[in-house]
């Protein structure tokens, strides 16, 4: 009895030191990863979210407002916030950021703060709703007011709405943005529906050839599956180049054409969306026949032939008894091709013209040009998000993990 | 009962055909541009079309001696070995860890590991630029060396734990019960087993580093330049054949590394063989 326990006991130690040992292992690893990589997701999950510059520039409009009902002008008190905050904001240098905030939601708030600063009502002044209002008609506009209160921070939804042509109006409510303001709906419709064409182009174009080369003898298909590898492992920017130079308007394929009589004079082939597709297909390409290879080489020819024998036509054959036994292998293709080409960024941003930008490349343009980190990071966790979802869905279809490399 | 080419009727030969042409055009639509490239690289001229006037190696030279693209490949070895040797082992010793033993949210961790292979690398590349710079590590060879690090560590923790699924435990545990210092067990008796797959890993991790460009776009300085930036900014502002030069060399690296990991990937496979004989 004690023997059993004693050996029960060791047992159990042992496998806790091998747990330990274990987790000892993948501790350097799991502290490299959060420091490069989940802090810098953390970092900009934060910054889609954050929202401090007015509450620090105005922070008694900000409690002033906490408040108000959105549907009146605020109060005397309000007003005498706002005056007293300018004037300590222009002083503190944080009007500038808030002006800046406040512009991104009604366009021309910057003008109005700067205007009013250089006028700010005297200390002495009876009412100082009076003044503003007078001074300046956009402090009669509950637009600007409710832009102020939506701004009080030190988080809000401001961005993430922002990115999908949404904001909060002066009552609290969320409503669609004016159509000129409202861009970003139609670039993610972009992003999906060149994707889209693009998966549909790689499944019509991958499956033959994945279903010739399982069909085929190791010794024919090994030296044709070279030709799907060789442009697989090849840079991206190599491709890309390769295309340029072939498809440029004194390129190859113009001179070409040309000299077949086919073209009179070198026609758009690249700079606009027919190039986006020629280059991103041939890079996804791959992507879709290489896993739907393997798993057409996994199906038993065996069952082709009952079909046949039974007296099924080729082509029913085919469809019922081919097709269900690759579908999960096509429909994980497609996900894998979609989700890696709605991150695309380089090959669009080398052969595309400006209205064949996908989703990344105004991410990137927000970042660097335009220098509004909270719009840029809030479209990167619409993008994070939808990849997130595909590939859960592609996980538990295909039950592995096949490597994207955009 | 055998169906030989000969007994097949018309209308199946017919579809057997044109699934021979139409793969025989997609094949072509994949490697044609590579090889259409190839030969302006040694082309005399800087117009990059056909016919080539005469050979040259002109743009050999000027990839291998102008002192941008000096700067660039050198940036490009160093950054991509210091990668691949950061996440080669980095990433063994945790698939090590992950195949050993459960532990509590080992599945979690796993995917973890594997995530940043999902995510798009724009992302990515946002998100290290935004908590980068307070660190004053961009413009740095350590942040692009921690950000290629990142994006490689997946494909070695996939690759050497592939490997290490085809490892004979009784071997390690073998050595164990004659008293070898686990440290020796690795040295000794691991890593010998398990080196193709961690050569596959490193190497993958080097080609990954390579080929990047995004991450560079945002985290490096112009004493960073590696040779996809000086490639992403010769497609972008200047065709010059120089490019042609370069892609042609990458083609043939991209070559070799394929055939590399193709030559590992048997060895594990006839290693694994071999272990579930015994």
């Amino acid at each position: 009895m004690t023997e059993v326990h004693i050996l029960s006991r060791q047992l159990y130690s042992s496998n806790r030191h091998r747990r330990l040992a274990s987790f000892a292992l993948v501790l350097p690893l799991l502290v490299f990863l959060i420091f490069s990589y989940g802090f810098p997701i953390g970092t900009m999950l934060w910054q889609s979210v954050s929202d401090k510059e007015v509450g620090a520039a105005l922070p008694q409009t900000v409690v002033a407002l906490a408040s108000w009902d959105g549907k009146t002008l605020p109060d005397e008190m309000a007003f005498r916030a706002l005056a007293a905050d300018i004037k300590k904001a222009r002083a503190d240098e944080t009007l500038a950021p808030a002006a800046r905030r406040l512009n991104y939601d009604v366009s021309g708030f910057r003008e109005v703060l700067f205007r009013t600063a250089r006028r700010l009502p005297p200390a002495d002044t009876a009412s100082a709703k009076d003044y503003l209002t007078k001074l300046d008609p956009a402090w009669s506009d509950l637009a600007y007011w409710g832009a102020i209160r939506n701004a009080a921070g030190p988080a809000s939804l401001y961005y993430l709405l922002s990115a999908i042509d949404l904001r909060s109006d002066p009552a609290g409510s969320i409503v669609a943005k004016p159509n000129d303001s409202a861009i970003f709906i139609d670039i993610f419709f972009r992003t999906f529906e060149m994707s889209l064409i693009v998966t549909l182009i790689c499944v019509v174009l991958g499956f033959p050839v994945a279903y010739l080369l399982a069909s085929l003898p190791a010794r024919l298909a090994y030296p044709l599956l070279v030709l799907v590898l060789v442009p697989f492992w090849t840079s991206l920017l190599v491709r890309t180049a390769a295309w340029v130079v072939l498809l440029q308007n004194r390129g190859i394929v113009n001179h070409a054409l040309i000299d077949l009589h086919i073209l009179n004079e070198p026609t758009a082939l690249i700079y606009n969306r027919l190039g986006v597709y020629v280059a991103m297909t041939h890079i996804l390409l791959p992507y879709f026949i290489l896993p739907l290879y393997s798993v057409m080489k996994g199906i038993s020819p065996n069952y082709m032939r009952a079909a046949a024998s039974l007296g099924a036509r080729p082509i029913r054959a085919f469809v019922k008894v081919y097709l269900p036994q690759c579908a999960s292998g096509i429909t994980a293709g497609c996900l894998l091709v979609f989700t890696v080409a709605i991150g695309f960024y380089i090959t669009p941003a080398l052969v595309g013209g400006a209205a064949d930008q996908m989703i990344s490349y105004y991410i990137a343009f927000y970042t660097n040009t335009a220098a509004n980190w909270g719009l840029a990071c809030a479209l990167s966790v619409w993008l994070l998000g939808a990849t997130f979802i595909l590939y859960v869905v592609y996980a538990k279809l295909a039950g592995g993990v096949a490597g994207p490399k955009t | 009962m055998t169906f030989g080419h000969e007994h097949r009727p018309l209308s199946q030969r017919m579809t057997r055909l044109a699934l021979w042409v139409i793969t025989i055009l997609v094949l072509t639509y994949l490697i044609a541009p590579l090889l259409a490239i190839i030969p302006l690289s040694f082309s005399s001229s800087a117009f990059l079309n056909y016919p080539i006037p005469s050979f040259s190696l002109h743009w050999y030279e000027d990839f291998f001696s102008s002192p941008e693209w000096r700067l660039a490949i050198w940036n490009s070895l160093v950054v991509g070995s210091i990668t691949a040797l950061l996440a080669t082992s980095l990433g063994t010793l945790a698939a090590l860890g992950l195949n050993r033993a459960d532990f509590p949210f080992k599945r979690v961790i796993t995917g973890f590991f594997i995530s940043p292979l999902v995510v798009p690398v724009i992302i990515l590349a946002v998100g290290t630029y935004f908590f980068f710079a307070p660190l004053r590590l961009t413009g740095t060879y350590t942040g692009i060396i921690l950000a290629h690090t990142t994006m490689a560590i997946p494909f070695v923790v996939i690759t050497v734990g592939a490997t290490l699924t085809g490892l004979d435990e009784n071997l390690v545990r073998a050595a164990f019960s004659l008293g070898a210092h686990p440290v020796r067990v690795f040295f000794k008796v691991i890593l010998p087993l398990v080196l193709p797959g961690v050569i596959s890993g490193a190497v993958i991790a080097f080609a990954t580093s390579l080929d990047e460009v995004v991450m560079i776009l945002f985290l490096a300085g112009p004493e960073q330049n590696t040779i996809p930036r000086q490639m992403f900014n010769g497609i972008k502002y200047y065709l010059s054949p120089t490019i042609t030069a370069v892609a042609t060399v990458l083609v043939v690296v991209s070559i070799a590394i394929l055939g590399l990991v193709g030559l590992l990937r048997r060895r594990m496979e006839k290693l694994r063989a071999s272990a579930a004989e015994h």
